[in-house]
Formats: structure tokens, C-alpha cells, sequence
């Protein structure tokens, strides 16, 4: 007996008995992909992670993400020179994502909450020196302190910081924020001794009972010139300089003071001879500013603050009041020639910024460490040639910066912990880029960068106030809110919505999506469509 | 009278994407939404990356949600009606009817007149067809429908030929367009220039309450008309750019990108009116020429060289102005920049 309608002899079916995946040649798969900004940050924060965390407003979340690598990040909001900018996709929509900004508020924010890091893991047993307490110092520090091992930092000075607090100047990094970053890494129990200088790294090891060591004393000395120089010239290193005006006791340097040097401490020198009352503040530069070491922000902020530049020049013989230059050109090779033609400059004092070197004398005797050209040779774990001896920052080669110190900290912690536990050092291996080419920028809205507020030209000449204002919190926001996630799902849901199979499942919140390969066609609009770039088409698996 | 959309008035991640973590849910698409209806299942036999499958999920959610679910769907024969119901099977998530290929319009109509009768003037009822159901055979039901002012959303989904036959030639496909029956032969090749409909415009002759023109390219704008031919009673109009990777001879992974360069080509104008007026239109966005419209499918891959060098400048000039009299007409594009 038929009981169906008239004229129908089968049930209704559903279409989900056809699997319409038997028909792909290619699949798509979510990958996530290395942004340029982790990239080139040299502290390796992952920076899209953070941003992600922050723009949903999740500041503290957004914290503990950079303090996973950089226990300072409001010191790196202020003196790190944001290579990640430089780098971020962003430029191809409008301008780069103000990445330093939003990592400044977040420090702030942290030191104003009284944010703490995680506790320790527990106690290893392990006892770790750390000589220095500047960035890389203080970074192996907290990550080696956070593995649960027990750490003591020697540091020369009477105070901690090293170059945050006896290099880069008062305007560009405030000192009670230095203090405050410091103070909360020693609160995770790492011990900190001033006053200490370490001059055996072997003999203090064997005194405390250390098993490893990770030697950071940065790069203090600074490089001499052989220039002629008069009896009554003044003629002083800018290190000792930015030192000693770090400390309070600013020298007298006359109304005309001449830097000679090219890098970011000539810059720092000839800021600070502003600041200290002179009139006239030159640097002197063999080549041309294109060719010039020191990052483009502080030329520009030095020439805004009234500091003349005179490139192509050398300083050829340093008199009283005056001193002597020889102009320069540039030959083929794009190297300095001297043109014999010399003039002459007003000169109360004349400032040496050549480039400094680390002193490395705690480390003489050691048969199997190689110090060359002023810098230690490390392995890629950042282990010298003596077993159990690992060293970072200025002191080995590389980019001096603050920034390079803290992820050399990271990493000797890397490999130190490791090598405690008698395993071989974990690098991991990093993820493809994610290239500009892989996004999809019409889904992004265009927004300029907010810009940071800069205090008035004529005012900080005068005074040693921080130069660049931070963000407020919906500037932070809007801020964080730019980044183009390139190469991670930030849950856009657009590869859900534009499967014209209904193939794309969505696992809900911060769980991401898993493809229905029963019904996908791979067809590819996903891949297509997806703003960040974070799926592949791939050939199907045969 | 303002546009069914609300620009985004915030900078962030993904702004024109479906959905944004960030958004509150009810500012959030219904696609983005994880229960969304589906009402066109998996399963279905449309080819990779079918354009027409999409818009019709896109546009039919969004009608469920705006109806609460109390709606019927009436389709003329064509690819979706094809592919979605080969017997016994069906994708259909919604109550849905088929019955020939030129009276869509009239069996909605009469669906609707039904509802009314029954006291079931709750139940809405749309009409969807392909561009040859729409401009082609059903035209003379639907300007009937039109006329009487019934109370059906007729939604076309225009891909421009007779796909599911074989790609022949509609009153929807553009100039220049190579199809089963306009062959890129001769010295004009491909579909002649100077004939075909402009449907949207003949609806709004109609002076029907609402006409709509969208794609498949920008979703938010999409869900944003259906609701709001939804909230109005009487006859309504939709017309839906949706891409044919076979017809068009385009890779499947660019129906999206075909469909927004369409639209910042200005060959693809996107507009609403009202009883006869325009009352708003998407700005062009980025503008683009048309060859880059053109240049990614093969149907017009005659007036292009092996290397993708305009071969026909002539006739990339003659669509081109085509382009430049829809910016002019609807306003396209703002004469000062950020205006």
C-alpha cells in the first residue's frame, strides 16, 4: 500500500548523502605564518599575539603576552627603536601599526595596576650567576628565575640598570620607570647585589657555588681617537658624558660643544649638551646622514631640538675654543676620502662618540673563549667556548640596542636552562613569513596612525622631561586595533561566511574553525578571502 | 532617506569582513551568526565556488531571520533549482517550492495570495530566479507581479547567461561577453553591444516600493537590504550580482573578487530605490578600470593578448564607458576625495 502522495514514490532526502568533497583537487588548511613584526623584534615578542589580546581591550592579558618574552616593556615602549614598525604590513594599506605606542601603554598600565609577572615555577635547585644588570642582564634573569632556578645578579655600578640607566638619557627613558620594571623583576625572586663588580667570572662561580653564568656587562668603554689636541682643548668620551649626567654631576661643557660620530650616542651626546646649556651643539660626521648608523627618529628629534649636523667632515686636530676639520667625499666604493681642504669650528668641547667596547676582562684566562674586535664569540645558544659561561647584549656581536640585549636574555635563559638538565639547546624552528602579498587588504578599514603627542621643540631643549607623550587608552586601542593579524585567524569569521558549501564549521571563541572535508569542494574563495592570510590551498592528499 | 547600511563608523581589524569578535552580536551578519539557518545545505551539486549558491544562502538567512522563520520560497527552473533538488534529495532548509521556469513570479504571487486567504498574512513569500528566469522568460510575470503590487521580495540572481544550459546568451549578459551563442568570432565579437535589460531600472519604472541592487562581494550590505525589503510590504525587488566560475571562465577561488570589482569597476552599480527613486548608493570604495574586471575571465579573454595586454582597446573603451555613464548616473564616486 502506497501511502505517499500522489505521483511520489520516494521519500524526501537531504543533499548532506551527497559529499560533494569527492570533487576536490586541492584543500584548504589554516596555517598560522610568522608576521614581520615578531619577526624582526629582536626581544622575539609575538606582537600580534599581544595586539590581539589588547584590541578587545584585555590590557592585562595583553601584558602577561609580552612579559612571556620582555619583562620590560615600558622601558621598551620608550627606548626600543621599533624594527617591527619598520617592517609591518601595514605601510601597504596606509601607515605602520604604532606597535611602540600601544606596548608603552601597556607597561604604563602594568606599573600604574600593579600588574605582577607569574610566580616562579618551582625551585630547580639550580643556581645561575648573572653578571650586569642592564636589559640582557636583567632578561636571562627573570626567564631563568621563571624556569624556578635560584639567580644572583652582580652589577659594577651602584645602582641597576646599566645603560638604562648610565646610557640612554633621562628624556628619552624616565628613571622611575626603569626602577619600577627593575624592582618588579627582583619581587620574582631574583637576588640583586650592586656595588659588585665580577673580575673572574670562573674564580665567582666557584664562590657562590653558580653552575652557569651569563656575563652582560655591556659595551662601557668608550673608543679613543688619536686626534691632536691641544694642552687647554677639553676633549671628553660621550659615554662617560651621558654617565656622568645620568648621575647628576653634569660637567661644564662651554657654550659650543662638538660631537664627533655618526650613532644614536652621538645623537644622545649632542642632545644632552642642549640640555646642559649649550648654545650651539655640531656633530661632526665623515660620511652623509643616508650613511649614518644612528636611527632615524633621534637625528630627527636632535635636528628638531636645534642640534647642526656637518657631514662629510673629520676632526682632524682639537685646539682651545676651536678645532680643526678636514672635508670629506664620498669615493665610488661609497668610503669617506679626505680632500685636504680643512676650516675651521668654535669649540669649548669637543664629544667622542666612535663606538664603544665591552670590557671583558672577567673572561681573560679562559683558554677556550675567543674575545675579538671588543666582543665575546657565542654559539647561537649564546654559550662562549667555556662550557657553562654564556654571554649577550652589547657584549657580544650584534645590534647594540636595548631591545637586541633583552632577547639575547631570553635566549641564553633558553639554552642555560637547558643545558642545566644536560639537553641540547631548543631553538625552534620559526614559521614561514607572512608576507604582505598573502593578505587581502580590502577588509580592512583605512586608519593613520595615531601619532604620539611630542613635547614642544622649545621646551625640551631645557630640560630633561620625556620627550614623547604616550597614548591614552582609546588612542591605544584604536591603535591596536589597526594590526592586520598577518598570517593568524583573528575569528573574522569570513572564511564561515563566504563557503558557498557551508564547509567551514566555527568552533566558537578562541577556538578558530575546522574545515568539512566531507563537503568541501576546494574551491578556494576562503583562501582567497581570508583578510590575513592564514590558509593555504594545498594538493589533496592522494 | 538614508542607505539600508550604516557605514562603519570605527577603525579596526576586518571591518568589511562577516563577522568581528569585536562587534556586539546583534551588529554582527547573520552569516557570522553559528546558528544560522543554512538554508541551502551542503550537499548541493552547484560547481566550486558557485556565486549563485552563496547569494542565495546569503539572502535567504538573512529573509529567516527578518521573518523569523515564517517564509516560503518559490524558484524558477535554473541552476539552483538544478543543483539544490535532484530527486528525492533536496538542500532546501526552508519550505520551498518549484514550478516552471517562466511563472516564478505569478505561482509567488499566488502563494502569497493563498497565505492571505488562509489568514496567513504572517508568512511571507519570496521569489528567486536566475537572470534568465528573471529578465528573460519569467519578465512578463514579474512585471504582472510588479504592476499588481503583490506582496512577494523577488530576487534575482544574475550571472549574467543561461548557465545551467550550456552558457547561453540571457538579456542580462554584458557587451563583448563570449557565449555558447555569441561566439568571439567576427569583428565584433562576443555578445553585441547595444541590446539587453537593465532590470533594476525597469522594476523601479514599476514604482514598487523597493528595488535593491547588491553582490556577493559585500555581505553586510546584502543582509542590510534583505531586512529591509523584509520590514515593507508589497512588491519588492532585489537584484544580485553573483559570479559563474564555468559561465565566466574564471577560477573558482575568485567569485568574490569578480563580484567587488564589478562593483569598483562601476559596471555593476550598487543601489536601493524607492517607488521609483534612487535613494542611495555604495560609493566606489578603490575605483579600478574595467580591464581588471575583464582580464580574470575568459569570456572576454578576446579582447586581451597572451600576456594579458589589451588586444581590443576599442572595446575595452566602449565598456569602460559604460562603466564611467553608471558612476555618472547612480554617483558613484565622490568628485572630492574622503568627501
Amino acid at each position: 500500500m502506497n501511502e505517499k502522495p500522489f505521483a511520489i514514490t520516494l521519500d524526501v532526502g537531504t543533499s548532506l548523502a551527497n559529499k560533494t568533497g569527492t570533487w576536490r583537487v586541492e584543500r584548504p588548511v589554516y596555517v598560522d605564518r610568522l608576521p614581520p613584526c615578531s619577526g624582526a623584534c629582536g626581544a622575539g615578542e609575538d606582537i600580534q599575539g599581544w595586539l590581539y589580546l589588547a584590541e578587545g581591550g584585555d590590557y592585562e592579558g595583553a601584558w602577561r603576552r609580552i612579559m612571556d618574552d620582555n619583562p620590560l616593556p615600558a622601558v621598551m615602549g620608550r627606548a626600543c627603536f621599533h624594527p617591527c614598525e619598520t617592517e609591518c604590513n601595514r605601510v601597504h594599506v596606509d601607515e605602520a601599526v604604532g606597535i611602540n605606542s600601544v606596548e608603552r601603554f601597556l607597561g604604563d598600565r602594568a606599573i600604574d595596576e600593579g600588574w605582577l609577572p607569574d610566580p616562579p615555577k618551582a625551585a630547580t635547585g639550580r643556581r645561575v650567576l648573572v653578571v650586569g644588570s642592564g636589559p640582557g642582564g636583567l632578561s636571562a634573569a627573570y626567564h631563568l628565575r621563571r624556569r624556578g632556578h635560584a639567580v644572583t645578579v652582580m652589577e659594577a655600578a651602584p645602582k641597576p640598570g646599566g645603560m638604562m640607566r648610565y646610557g640612554i638619557p633621562e628624556y628619552r627613558l624616565p628613571r622611575p620607570v626603569v626602577q619600577a620594571e627593575i624592582e618588579r623583576i627582583v619581587a620574582t625572586g631574583v637576588e640583586l647585589v650592586c656595588d659588585a663588580p665580577v673580575t673572574d667570572v670562573v674564580a665567582a662561580m666557584a664562590d657562590g657555588g653558580y653552575e652557569a653564568a651569563f656575563v652582560a656587562v655591556g659595551a662601557q668603554l668608550g673608543r679613543g681617537a688619536s686626534i691632536p689636541a691641544g694642552d687647554s682643548a677639553r676633549v671628553l668620551d660621550a659615554v662617560a658624558l651621558l654617565r656622568t649626567a645620568a648621575g647628576g654631576d653634569a660637567p661644564m661643557l662651554g657654550r659650543h660643544v662638538v660631537v664627533y660620530g655618526g650613532g644614536d650616542t652621538a645623537m644622545d651626546a649632542a642632545r644632552t649638551a642642549r640640555r646642559l646649556g649649550a648654545t650651539d651643539a655640531v656633530v661632526v660626521y665623515r660620511r652623509t646622514r643616508d650613511r649614518m648608523p644612528a636611527h632615524d627618529e633621534e637625528v630627527t628629534e636632535a635636528v628638531e631640538e636645534g642640534v647642526r649636523m656637518r657631514w662629510l667632515s673629520t676632526v682632524s686636530e682639537a685646539g682651545d675654543g676651536a678645532l680643526t676639520i678636514e672635508k670629506m667625499e664620498l669615493d665610488d666604493r661609497g668610503f669617506p676620502q679626505p680632500t685636504g681642504e680643512f676650516e675651521q669650528l668654535e669649540a669649548d668641547a669637543l664629544v667622542l662618540a666612535l663606538g664603544q667596547q665591552a670590557d671583558l676582562r672577567l673572561l681573560a684566562g679562559l683558554p677556550d673563549v675567543t674575545v675579538a674586535g671588543g666582543v665575546v664569540e657565542v654559539a647561537e645558544s649564546m654559550m662562549t667556548g667555556q662550557p657553562g659561561v654564556f654571554a649577550g647584549g652589547d657584549a657580544v656581536a650584534g645590534d647594540r640596542t636595548l631591545t637586541v640585549a633583552v632577547g639575547h636574555g631570553r635566549r641564553a635563559a633558553r639554552a642555560i636552562d637547558a643545558w642545566l638538565r644536560g639537553e641540547p639547546d631548543p631553538t625552534p624552528t620559526p614559521l614561514p613569513p607572512a608576507t604582505a602579498d598573502r593578505l587581502n587588504p580590502w577588509y580592512y578599514s583605512d586608519a593613520s596612525k595615531t601619532v604620539r603627542p611630542h613635547l614642544e621643540a622649545a621646551r625640551r631643549r631645557s630640560t630633561f622631561d620625556e620627550v614623547v607623550g604616550g597614548l591614552d587608552e582609546s588612542n591605544a586601542l584604536y591603535e591596536a586595533r589597526r594590526c592586520l593579524s598577518c598570517g593568524n585567524c583573528f575569528e573574522c569569521d569570513n572564511c564561515y561566511g563566504v563557503c558557498p558549501d557551508n564547509a567551514v564549521i566555527k568552533l566558537g571563541v578562541g577556538e578558530r574553525y575546522r574545515f568539512d572535508y566531507d563537503y568541501c569542494k576546494g574551491c578556494g574563495i576562503c583562501a582567497q578571502e581570508c583578510p590575513c592570510g592564514a590558509i593555504d590551498m594545498i594538493p589533496e592528499p592522494t | 532617506m538614508t542607505a539600508a547600511r550604516q557605514p562603519v563608523k570605527f577603525y579596526q581589524v576586518g571591518s568589511f569582513a562577516v563577522g568581528n569578535r569585536l562587534l556586539e552580536p546583534a551588529e554582527r551578519t547573520v552569516q557570522a551568526g553559528p546558528d544560522r539557518r543554512n538554508s541551502l545545505n551542503s550537499g548541493h551539486r552547484a560547481c566550486q565556488g558557485c556565486g549563485e549558491a552563496l547569494g542565495a544562502r546569503y539572502a535567504l538567512d538573512a529573509a529567516m531571520r527578518a521573518t523569523a522563520g515564517r517564509l516560503v520560497a518559490v524558484n524558477a527552473t535554473g541552476c539552483l533549482e538544478v543543483f539544490s533538488t535532484p530527486y528525492p534529495e533536496t538542500s532546501w532548509q526552508i519550505a520551498w517550492l518549484h514550478s516552471l521556469f517562466g511563472n516564478a513570479p505569478a505561482v509567488a504571487a499566488g502563494v502569497a495570495a493563498a497565505l492571505r486567504v488562509k489568514g496567513r498574512g504572517d508568512v511571507r513569500v519570496i521569489g528567486q530566479a536566475g537572470d534568465g528566469g528573471t529578465v528573460d522568460i519569467g519578465f512578463g510575470c514579474l512585471s504582472g507581479m510588479f504592476e499588481r503590487n503583490d506582496d512577494v521580495l523577488f530576487i534575482c540572481y544574475d550571472n549574467e547567461a543561461y548557465m545551467n544550459t550550456g552558457v547561453q546568451r540571457s538579456s542580462a549578459t554584458p557587451p563583448a561577453a563570449r557565449t555558447a551563442t555569441t561566439e568571439a568570432v567576427g569583428p565584433q565579437p562576443g555578445n553585441p553591444f547595444g541590446q539587453g535589460k537593465d532590470l533594476p531600472r525597469l522594476a523601479m519604472a514599476h514604482e514598487i516600493p523597493y528595488v535593491a541592487t547588491a553582490t556577493v562581494a559585500d555581505l553586510h550590505d546584502l543582509e542590510a537590504k534583505v531586512e529591509r525589503a523584509m520590514a515593507v510590504h508589497g512588491s519588492r525587488y532585489l537584484h544580485i550580482l553573483v559570479p559563474c566560475p564555468l559561465g565566466w571562465e574564471a577560477a573558482p577561488c575568485d567569485t568574490i573578487l569578480l563580484a567587488r570589482l564589478a562593483a569598483e569597476t562601476g559596471l555593476f552599480p550598487v543601489f536601493e530605490a524607492e517607488h521609483g527613486e534612487v535613494v542611495a548608493v555604495s560609493k566606489i570604495r578603490r575605483q579600478r578600470p574595467v580591464e581588471d574586471y575583464l582580464v580574470r575571465q575568459g569570456r572576454f579573454k578576446h579582447l586581451f593578448d597572451e600576456t594579458g595586454a589589451p588586444a581590443r582597446p576599442d572595446v575595452i573603451g566602449r565598456l569602460q564607458a559604460m562603466a564611467d555613464r553608471s558612476i555618472a548616473r547612480y554617483g558613484l564616486v565622490d568628485d572630492e576625495p574622503g568627501a
